[in-house]
C-alpha cells in the first residue's frame, strides 16, 4: 500500500509542478481572496485583526475546493483512468498517494496565508506550536475529504458545482476547529487550542481511515 | 484444456442498457481474434470486458483462469488495452508515462527505454509531454506500454486509427510477435483489409451479440505488409 502510495504521489506531484496550475492559478486565487477581504474591511487594524482567524480559514477552504477538482482532474482521461485500473494499483494506495500529495500543495498554500494574514492582517503569533500543529492537521484532514468527495463526485459533468457543496459542509469542524485554534494561537491560549487542534487530529484521521476504505470501492462504481 | 477466453451467454448492461446480451466466445492462448461490426455493436464494450473493467450481469466469463463475475481485479494486470484514447498522462513525457506504468504493475523500468525505441519514441519526442504529441504518436506510445508491459491479453480498440503506414507495419509485427509468444490479442476495427491479415479468428457483431464467428483461419505471413 505504501509503496503504491510514494508512487501515486510522486506522480501527481510531478504532474501539478509540470502544469503549473496551482502555481498559477490555485495559489493566486488564495490571496486575491485574502486581499479582498483586507479591502473591504478598510483600514482598522484592530479589526483586521480580529477577522484574520476566519478569514484565513475561509480563505484556505475556498481554495481547497479548487485543489480538490485539481486532483481529481490529475487523474486525466476516463481512457486513463481505465489504463491505470488495469497496472493492479491498491486503492488504499492510490487514496493515501493523492492525499499525499495534495497535503504537501496544502501546506505550501497555508505558508502563504500565513505570511499574508501577517503582513496584511497585522497579527502577532504567540503559540505557533498551535498554528503549525493546527494547519498541518487541517492540511491533512482536508486532503483526505478532497480526494474522497473527488471520487464520490466521479465523472459527473456537474463535478465543478457539485464538488463545493458536497465538500464544505463536511469541512464546516475543520473551519471551526481552525478558527479557533489560530484565536489560541493569537491570545497565549494555547491550551484552549490544544482541545481544538485534537479535534482536528480526529477529522484527519476518521476521513483517513474512510478515504482508505471507500476509495476502492467508490473508483469501481 | 480450456480455452483461455471462455465466454457463455455473457451479458453486460451500461445504465439501463444491455450492450452485451448473450456473447459466447472461446479463444485459445496465442489467437488473433479480429472483431468488425458496426459503431455500437457492442465492439469496445466485448474490450472493456475482456479487460475486466465492468461488470458481468449473466451467463459465464472466465479469463486465464479468472471468473469475471468473482475475480475480475485479479485478471487486470494481465491484461493490456489500447483504446481510442492512449490512456496516457498529457503532461508526462512519454519515458514518465511508462516507468510509473511499469513500476505500478510491479515491472522493471528498464524496460521503458527499449519499448520507446521500438515504436519511434526517441530523441526529442522523448522529452515532449504526451499531451503535445500527435495523435498517431500518443498511439505508439500506448503500444509502447504494451510492449513493455508484455501483458497475456492485448486488447486493441481501432489500432490502426490515426497510425501512417510505417506505424501499422509495426503494429502488425508486434501482434505477431505476441501472438508467437503465446499472447491473446483481440483486435476491433471498422477496416477489414488492415486487421483480416493479422488475424486466425473473426467475429461479426452487432446489436451487443456475436452473430458470425469465424475460428481456425490461418494468419497471412507478413501480414505487416499487406497492411
Amino acid at each position: 500500500m505504501w509503496r503504491d502510495a510514494w508512487l501515486v504521489a510522486g506522480r501527481d506531484l510531478r504532474i501539478e509542478v509540470r502544469s503549473r496550475v496551482a502555481l498559477w492559478q490555485v495559489l493566486p486565487f488564495a490571496i486575491l481572496v485574502l486581499f479582498l477581504f483586507a479591502f473591504s474591511f478598510g483600514p482598522q487594524r484592530s479589526q483586521l485583526a480580529n477577522s484574520a482567524p476566519g478569514l484565513f480559514w475561509l480563505a484556505l477552504l475556498f481554495s481547497t475546493v479548487l485543489f480538490a477538482q485539481r486532483a481529481r482532474a490529475l487523474e486525466g482521461s476516463p481512457a486513463t483512468r481505465e489504463a491505470t485500473r488495469l497496472l493492479g494499483l491498491d486503492p488504499a494506495g492510490v487514496f493515501l498517494g493523492k492525499m499525499m500529495a495534495l497535503c504537501a500543495e496544502l501546506v505550501l498554500l497555508e505558508i502563504l496565508l500565513i505570511i499574508g494574514v501577517i503582513v496584511l492582517f497585522h497579527v502577532v503569533v504567540v503559540s505557533w506550536w498551535v498554528l503549525v500543529s493546527s494547519c498541518l492537521l487541517a492540511a491533512l484532514g482536508l486532503s483526505a475529504v478532497s480526494v474522497l468527495y473527488g471520487a464520490l463526485s466521479g465523472e459527473s459533468r456537474m463535478r465543478a458545482t457539485l464538488l463545493p457543496v458536497l465538500m464544505l459542509p463536511i469541512a464546516a469542524p475543520v473551519l471551526i476547529a481552525g478558527v479557533r485554534s489560530f484565536q489560541a494561537a493569537l491570545e497565549h491560549g494555547a491550551g484552549l487550542g490544544g482541545r481544538w487542534v485534537g479535534i482536528l487530529a480526529v477529522f484527519g484521521v476518521v476521513y483517513s481511515a474512510l478515504g482508505i476504505g471507500l476509495y476502492g470501492p467508490l473508483e469501481e462504481n | 484444456m480450456a480455452p483461455a477466453i471462455h465466454l457463455r451467454s455473457v451479458v453486460v448492461i451500461a445504465g439501463r442498457f444491455p450492450v452485451l446480451a448473450g456473447v459466447d466466445l472461446d479463444l485459445d492462448e496465442g489467437s488473433v481474434c479480429a472483431v468488425l461490426g458496426a459503431n455500437g455493436a457492442g465492439k469496445t464494450s466485448l474490450l472493456r470486458l475482456l479487460a475486466g473493467l465492468v461488470p458481468v450481469e449473466g451467463g459465464q466469463a472466465t479469463i486465464l483462469g479468472h471468473d469475471l463475475a468473482t475475480d475480475r481485479q485479479a485478471l487486470r494486470h494481465k491484461v493490456g488495452l489500447l483504446g481510442h484514447d492512449a490512456g496516457m498522462y498529457e503532461e508526462l513525457f512519454p519515458k514518465e508515462n511508462l516507468v510509473f506504468a511499469l513500476r505500478a504493475a510491479r515491472l522493471d523500468p528498464r524496460r521503458a527505454e527499449p519499448a520507446l525505441e521500438r515504436v519511434g519514441i526517441q530523441g526529442r519526442l522523448a522529452r515532449t509531454p504526451v499531451g503535445q504529441l500527435s495523435a498517431g504518436q500518443q498511439r505508439r506510445v500506448g503500444l509502447a506500454l504494451l510492449l513493455a508491459r508484455r501483458p497475456q491479453v492485448w486488447l486493441l480498440d481501432e489500432p490502426h486509427a490515426a497510425l501512417d503506414s510505417e506505424a501499422r507495419t509495426l503494429l502488425c509485427e508486434l501482434v505477431e510477435e505476441a501472438a508467437v509468444g503465446g499472447a491473446i490479442v483481440v483486435a476491433t476495427s471498422h477496416e477489414p483489409n488492415l486487421v483480416l491479415p493479422m488475424a486466425d479468428c473473426v467475429i461479426t457483431m452487432a446489436g451487443g451479440v456475436i452473430f458470425d464467428n469465424q475460428p481456425g483461419l490461418r494468419r497471412t505471413p507478413g501480414a505487416s505488409h499487406v497492411a
